[in-house]
């Protein structure tokens, strides 16, 4: 591994690491070395072998081959366990929390100071965690309940459960997945203190932004290989993006001016609960037309679930109208909506979109099943049913070996591009697509975005809902932002800023964000 | 780069064993924990003193050994093998049919009161008999099916109530003499019903004095190829399957997961119930309280071996009656209690059950995503 020059101290590197799983070679001979007080940012598509990687840094899973060094000795970490002595933290992408718990028992669990071998000191727990928070800019209360916090802070409480347990090397696993543009500033900030007091950082991640915001050194992985290595100064979003995938892609999506026709979807003072009979989404008010593209911004859990499945059927509103095509569909059943010519991309693909031990036959059905040429009567034609796959195998470019493989031995891009192969290949007059493209390969992405505003030009009606600005951003002809189940504004894109839109989905007013141009929904 | 990236990197050479191993698991997993039960079955006649040789040769000769044991065989897989299927087709829709006993005797009090009321000629009694136990079994399963869609209330729960339920009444119609209902006059023991008509007996061959290869078994064999067919054919098939798999996703593809629930439960109990019209119509034509004496849960056993795979159920319902058949000889020969048997089928199901100790023995590759782990998915599937 080149040394770029760095004069600091190696802290972990990693000698040709490798590790096959049947079938394929998630890491191939793949070295890195991490210096004291630098971020590394590990840069990847899904699939790339990142994950498999830190895990074998963290000693969940064990090289094939290869050596790692802490400190310049060599380790072979058996365990998490082992790692944490060695002073190796990780951040998981999903926490590792206990809800039910406050945050000094979740930061002490495991690992816990006793008096007598078998109290609970919190007292002195909560003193040592307040001493961190200080010292690192992490703001938490320690007597708070987990499940009581936001998702920002409970993300400062998986680094201070880390940062507690003596950890000088911290792996972060997608840690801005989850956060608002705002709360994902405040954690660079965080990154920031915690190298200049000597820690060093591993951040994985797939947005390209941030890594040229806060890496010191980028390590791109293709294929379980190391396919590059460079610095944000020499580096740009367009040049790592083409390392990633092995070829040049297109960040922006090329589409022209929406030309709207009729409204499609008609929605007027939806409310809907959730499961917990809390109210999800209240008085909201939608107009998507025919042709155009309409963004639904905003943060995970502000009622965009529940309003795509009152949209499709799966959720019953408590009060309002939905209208597709002139069509209340208020009380619908999804196929009612379906055979309007509703599609619908959903937000959790293995839960909702598809049955993952199913062939992709299957599920390329998975909604047409019942009807010509896939069932006769009551009998299904295997023929038709195969041959349906293939095109839509060959049509969105999904890689399978075969349409016969279950589904669940694709990689998530490829699952994702066939149901939008699924979806797309209906007469459609309206498009739901929930977070169309999460968790996916650049490379899908580019694929299926291109496909939406395809279909925008065909005349389709698109409601795009996505936790990702720049999604929105790069795909949406008017922007709906959606705070605490409600549209707190609508404008057309471009109207304002990314920082601004920041704010309005974290629940500031739209005056507040000094915008002269748009419109309030909702006063 | 020139080349574009592959998505994953191919393994190298072709599939070896160990792929060809993995990929026969399901089949593996069931032979092996036979065979496994089998050896430790040895052992634990062996330590006890007995002979361990003498009493598995005997049990072979006195399950398939002899044409007449196969015939004895053959009568007594009968009932496991519609039964299995009973619990099998439930469980593919993601349902843990425990009522498999309930549905038998719902279905056999029909069949013995079509069989005692009314006189038809052969040709139309018999197969109004197996209809009206495949309607009883039906109608006491829906009621489970109709719970759990409407409350959501567990068909575990449900099935083992009803079976109590059916049991007891079917006692009750039996011994009730005031008036008599099912009860026969004649008998003095009231522990039985009437007895059917002639023109509803199942044909067959008399083997010995005791036994008749009846009809049943042809219908088993048929009703495991109709349920596979159906299953992996027919739309509504895949509905059931699409439910028991993912029920959100079957949601989402416009599936009515409360109609589902309650037509595989429906479906279930006719399995069952016509189990228990080839019982009472090829066998002892009269119904008593303790008739079935948990066949419908052996048939749970029966459809777990088989992975709920209904051409699999073919052989383990073979196997179920073959071993309780040669149980008689190797007792015998052996001179050990019937009672071994139920110990040798205990540690099958055991071993099936806890398939990580198979996977163990013989080196057989980790489940991967897509192949089923039966028993864990029938509870947390509610």
């Amino acid at each position: 591994m080149t040394q770029n020059g760095h004069e600091r101290p190696v802290v972990l590197e990693a000698r040709g690491i490798t590790k096959r799983f049947p079938g394929v070679v998630a890491n191939d001979k793949v070295s890195l070395t991490l210096h004291k007080g630098e971020v590394l940012a590990l840069l990847g598509e899904n699939g790339a072998g990142k994950s498999t990687l830190m895990n074998i840094l963290y000693g969940l899973y064990h090289q094939d081959e290869g050596e790692i060094f802490v400190n310049g000795e060599p380790i072979r970490a058996r365990s998490p366990h082992d790692s944490i002595q060695r002073g190796i933290g990780m951040v998981h992408q999903h926490f590792q929390l206990v809800p039910v718990m406050t945050v000094a028992e979740n930061v002490v669990l495991g690992n816990e100071i006793t008096r007598g071998g078998l109290w609970l000191d919190r007292r002195q727990a909560a003193e040592r965690i307040q001493t961190i928070s200080r010292q690192y800019g992490l703001p938490v209360d320690p007597h708070a309940l987990v499940a009581d916090l936001d998702v920002g802070a409970q993300q400062r409480v998986e680094i201070i459960k880390a940062l507690y347990r003596n950890a000088d090397i911290l792996i972060l696993d997608e840690p801005t997945a989850v956060l608002t543009p705002q709360e994902a500033d405040e954690l660079v900030g965080v990154m920031r203190t915690l190298t200049s007091q000597g820690k060093s950082l591993i951040f994985i991640t797939h947005k390209l932004r941030e890594v040229l915001e806060v890496a010191d050194r980028i390590v791109v992985l293709r294929a379980g290989r190391v396919v590059g290595e460079t610095t944000p100064a020499e580096a740009s979003e367009a040049s790592l993006a083409a390392m990633m995938v092995g070829r040049s892609v297109l960040l922006q999506v090329e589409k022209s001016a929406a030309r709207p026709g009729l409204p499609v979807l008609d929605v007027r003072g939806l409310q809907v609960r959730d499961d917990r009979q809390l109210v999800a989404v209240r008085d909201l008010e939608l107009e998507v037309r025919a042709g155009e593209i309409l963004g639904i911004a905003g943060v995970q859990g502000n009622g965009q679930t529940e309003l795509v499945q009152a949209l499709t059927g799966l959720r019953t509103p408590e009060a309002g109208s939905i209208r597709i095509v002139g069509r209340d569909v208020t009380t619908a059943t999804p196929r009612q909506i379906s055979e309007l010519g509703v599609a619908h991309i959903p937000e959790d693909r293995q839960r909702d979109g598809m049955v993952t031990s199913y062939p992709l036959t299957d599920n390329a059905v998975l909604e047409l099943y019942y009807l010509e040429p896939f069932a006769q009567g009551l009998v299904r034609n295997d023929t038709a049913i195969r041959r349906h796959a293939e095109q839509l195998v060959a049509a969105f470019d999904v890689r399978t070996p075969a349409v016969t493989v279950p589904a669940s031995s694709l990689s998530g891009g490829n699952q994702q591009k066939l149901i939008v192969a699924r979806e797309f290949t209906r007469e459609l007059k309206l498009l739901i697509a929930a977070q169309p493209t999460r968790g996916i390969d650049v490379g899908s992405i580019e694929f299926i975005h291109n496909q939406i505003v395809k279909k925008r030009d065909e005349g389709v009606a698109v409601l795009l809902v996505s936790a990702e600005l720049d999604e929105i951003l790069s795909l949406a002809d008017r922007i709906a932002v959606m705070y605490h189940g409600q549209i707190v504004a609508t404008v057309k894109n471009g109207e304002l800023s990314r920082e601004q839109l920041g704010l309005l989905m974290a629940g500031a007013s739209l005056q507040d964000t000094s915008a002269s141009s748009a419109t309030l929904a909702h006063p | 780069m020139a080349q574009a990236a592959e998505e994953r990197t191919p393994s190298p050479g072709p599939p070896g064993f160990r792929e060809y191993y993995a990929r026969y698991a399901p089949f593996l997993v069931p032979i092996f924990a036979v065979f496994t039960a089998l050896v430790v079955g040895a052992l634990m006649i062996g330590l006890t003193g007995g002979d361990w040789l003498a009493a598995y040769i005997g049990l072979w000769e006195g399950s398939f050994g002899t044409p007449i044991a196969i015939a004895n065989t053959l009568v007594r897989a009968t009932p496991f093998i519609i039964c299995g299927l009973a619990v099998a087709l439930a469980f593919k829709a993601g349902l843990f049919n425990i009522g498999a006993e309930g549905q038998l005797y719902a279905g056999a009090v029909c069949v013995v009161v079509v069989g005692t009321m009314l006189q038809l000629p052969p040709v139309l009694h018999i197969p109004v008999g197996i209809i009206a136990g495949a309607l009883g079994g039906a109608a006491w399963a829906a009621i489970a099916g109709y719970l759990k869609a409407r409350t959501g209330a567990h068909e575990v729960i449900n099935t083992i109530m009803l079976n109590y339920i059916a049991i007891r009444l079917t006692e009750w119609l039996i011994k009730s003499k005031t008036p008599y209902i099912l009860g026969d006059p004649a008998d003095a023991s009231g522990s039985r019903t009437r007895f059917i008509a002639e023109s509803m007996h199942l044909p067959g061959i008399r083997v010995t004095e005791t036994a008749i290869l009846h009809l049943g078994i042809l219908i088993a064999v048929l009703l495991v190829f109709v349920v596979d067919w159906f299953l992996r054919r027919t739309t509504t098939g895949f509905e059931l399957r699409t439910v028991g798999a993912n029920p959100r996703a079957a949601r989402y593809a416009g599936m009515s997961v409360p109609t589902s629930i309650v037509l595989a439960m429906a479906l279930a109990g006719g399995l069952a119930g016509i189990a228990g019209a080839t019982e009472v119509m090829g066998a002892r034509y009269a119904l008593s309280a303790d008739f079935f004496s948990g066949l419908g849960f052996d048939a749970i056993a029966v459809a777990l071996l088989a992975r709920a795979n209904p051409i699999g159920i073919l052989f383990s319902g073979l196997l179920w009656g073959g071993l309780l058949t040669g149980a008689r000889l190797m007792q015998v020969r052996a001179g050990l209690s019937i009672d071994v048997i139920k110990i040798v089928q205990a540690l099958i199901i055991m071993f099936v059950a806890a398939d990580q100790i198979v996977r163990f023995i013989y080196r057989i590759p980790q489940r991967r995503a897509g192949e089923e782990a039966m028993i864990s998915k029938g509870w947390g599937g509610g």
